[in-house]
This record gives structure tokens, sequence and C-alpha cells, in this order.
């Protein structure tokens, strides 16, 4: 039983968690380049969720003053993942960029193809 | 009640779960199309996530710019690439390994967290209620995610600016750059405009 509340109690880290190693299992296993930067891409939103889970008070409100309200969740991690958010797509675009040219060079995205045209690059 | 701190909880373990089920249908999906499509749902749920989690500026952000650009982006990519089936021809013996390692580590690492949702936990105890009170004194805008971005850490916001524009330089340089031999030259202008 206590097991069963400590479980119920980390649900949101362990979800966090599994969309982390998800997206590193695109990042490692899959070959195509869009795909891997996809998983880089859900690898990053769990780090969104795993600093703006410990930041939500149950019962509490968002962090906009009133006065009829007392309880208001953590508004620093917030600020942290609107940077963060902002410069994961800044660095998304950059690498589908990369991929663009990869793709005029070499004449495909699969990084299997890539290493058999390209010997030294293995 | 709409609000109450179990209906709070339920709601978050739905869309949790239905994370988990779109990440899952994302890892096994081949053609790339379903891919961006899913990966957008994904944005859309993590947004609808955020803002049960309180979290409502990220979660405007993260709707706009992980579900809206980031989508564009990739359907770009796609039409410039073409590729929309990949083969599956490698052995995932050693990346599933690996993963479960990990996951493995951090789960032993969440264990040893506060609960989720408690108020008394060490985060809101230091910084979080100085922000609070300083900035309702000061009569800061009463969006305190406003008041920290802009007035507290407004250098961390200038140095975002500076990486999104230089990014933003390294997308024009990458795509439009006569420099390269032998590259062909398609209209790719329009991956740029959507960074800029």
């Amino acid at each position: 039983m206590e097991m069963l509340e400590t479980f119920a109690a980390h649900y949101n880290y362990f979800i966090t968690i599994f969309l982390m190693i998800s997206g590193l299992f695109i990042v490692i296993a899959r070959g195509n380049l869009i795909k891997k930067l996809v998983g880089l891409s859900l690898f990053q939103t769990s780090v969104y969720l795993l600093y703006l889970t410990p930041a939500k008070i149950l019962g509490g409100t968002a962090p906009i003053y009133d006065e009829s309200y007392k309880l208001y969740s953590n508004p620093l991690p917030h600020v942290l993942m609107l940077t963060a958010i902002v410069v994961g797509v800044a660095t998304l675009s950059l690498g589908l960029a990369l991929v663009v040219r990869i793709k005029e060079a070499y004449g495909t995205v699969e990084e299997d193809e890539i290493f058999a045209k390209d010997p030294e690059a293995e | 009640m709409i609000g109450t701190p179990s209906a709070e909880a339920f709601v978050m373990a739905v869309l949790l779960t239905l994370l988990a089920a779109v990440t899952i249908a994302i890892a096994r999906q081949r053609n790339m199309f379903g891919v961006v499509i899913l990966a957008s749902i994904y944005s859309f749920l993590m947004a609808s996530l955020m803002i049960v989690l309180d979290a409502v500026d990220v979660a405007m952000t993260e709707a706009s710019v992980g579900a809206g650009i980031s989508t564009v982006i990739l359907l770009t990519t796609l039409y410039l690439t073409g590729s929309m089936e990949y083969p599956q021809r490698r052995s995932v013996a050693i990346p599933l390994f690996v993963s479960i390692v990990v996951g493995a580590a951090l789960v032993w690492g969440t264990i040893g967290l506060p609960a989720f949702g408690i108020s008394d936990a060490p985060i809101h105890q230091h910084v979080a209620p100085t922000y609070i009170d300083f900035s309702r004194k000061h009569d800061m805008p009463p969006n305190i995610v406003t008041a920290v971005l802009a007035d507290f850490r407004g250098f961390d916001t200038l140095g975002e600016t500076t990486v999104v524009f230089t990014a933003g330089i390294g997308v024009l340089l990458l795509l439009q750059g006569g420099w390269r031999i032998g590259g062909s030259r398609r209209d790719e202008e329009t991956e740029g405009d959507d960074e800029i």
C-alpha cells in the first residue's frame, strides 16, 4: 500500500522519465536524421515537464497576483522553461537546416547510407 | 468541483498517460509525415498538461512554438528532403539497453524527491516567496512570471534573444550561402523565414 502511494505521488516523474528515455532511444536507435531530431525535441520537452512538475502546488493557482488567492505555484521554473522552449526551437531549426544541407550533399538523410558513401565519417 | 486537488491530479494522470501513448506511437511510426503530426499532437497534449500544472505562460508558448512553428519547419524539411518512409535495418538491442539503464538510474534518483504537489517542498521555501512578495510590494506586473522574466532576470532573456539571433544567422547561412561548391539551390528561403 505504501509503495502504491509512493508510485501515485511520483507518477508525474515516472512519466517524465519515460518520455525522456523514449527520446534518448529514438536518438540512438533510429537512422533517419529528421526522426533523430524529433526524438531530441521529445527529450527537450520532457525536461520542461521535469522542471514544471515540482513547481506545481495542488490547490494553488497560476502565479498571477489577485487579492482572492494566497497560494501560488512557483513562478521561477516557468520563466526558465519559457527560455528553454525558445532555445529548443532555435536548435531544432538549425539541426533541420543541417539535414537539408546533408541531403543536398549526400542525396539521403539515412545515417547508414551516409556512412556508406563517406567511409571517413565513421 | 473543478479545481479541487483530486480533480487536478486526475486530469493530470489522464494527460500524462496519453503523452506516454503518443510517445510510443512516435517511436514505432515509420512514415515521417505521421511522425511529424504525432509530434504536433504531443506538443498540444504537453501544452494542456502545462495549463493543469499552472504554467499558463509556458503552455501558451508551447502551443504556439512547439505545436505551431516546430511542425511547420519539420514539414518544410520533409518537403525539401522528400523522405517520407524509412526502412528498419538496425538492431535495437543496444539502444534499448542504454535507455533502460538510464531510466532505471533516473527512477532511482526520483524516489527521494518530495511527493508531487505539496506546498512545503524545499523548492517553494526560498526564492519563489521572495519573488512573489517583492513583485507585489514594488508594483511590478500582476503576472509574476512576467515580473521575473523582465524585471528580475532580464539578462537571461537578453541571452535567450542572442541564442535565437545566432541560430537564425546559422540557418540563413546554411540554407542560402552561395559558398558551397556544387550545392544545388532550390526554394529554401521559406525555411529561413520561419526562423526569423
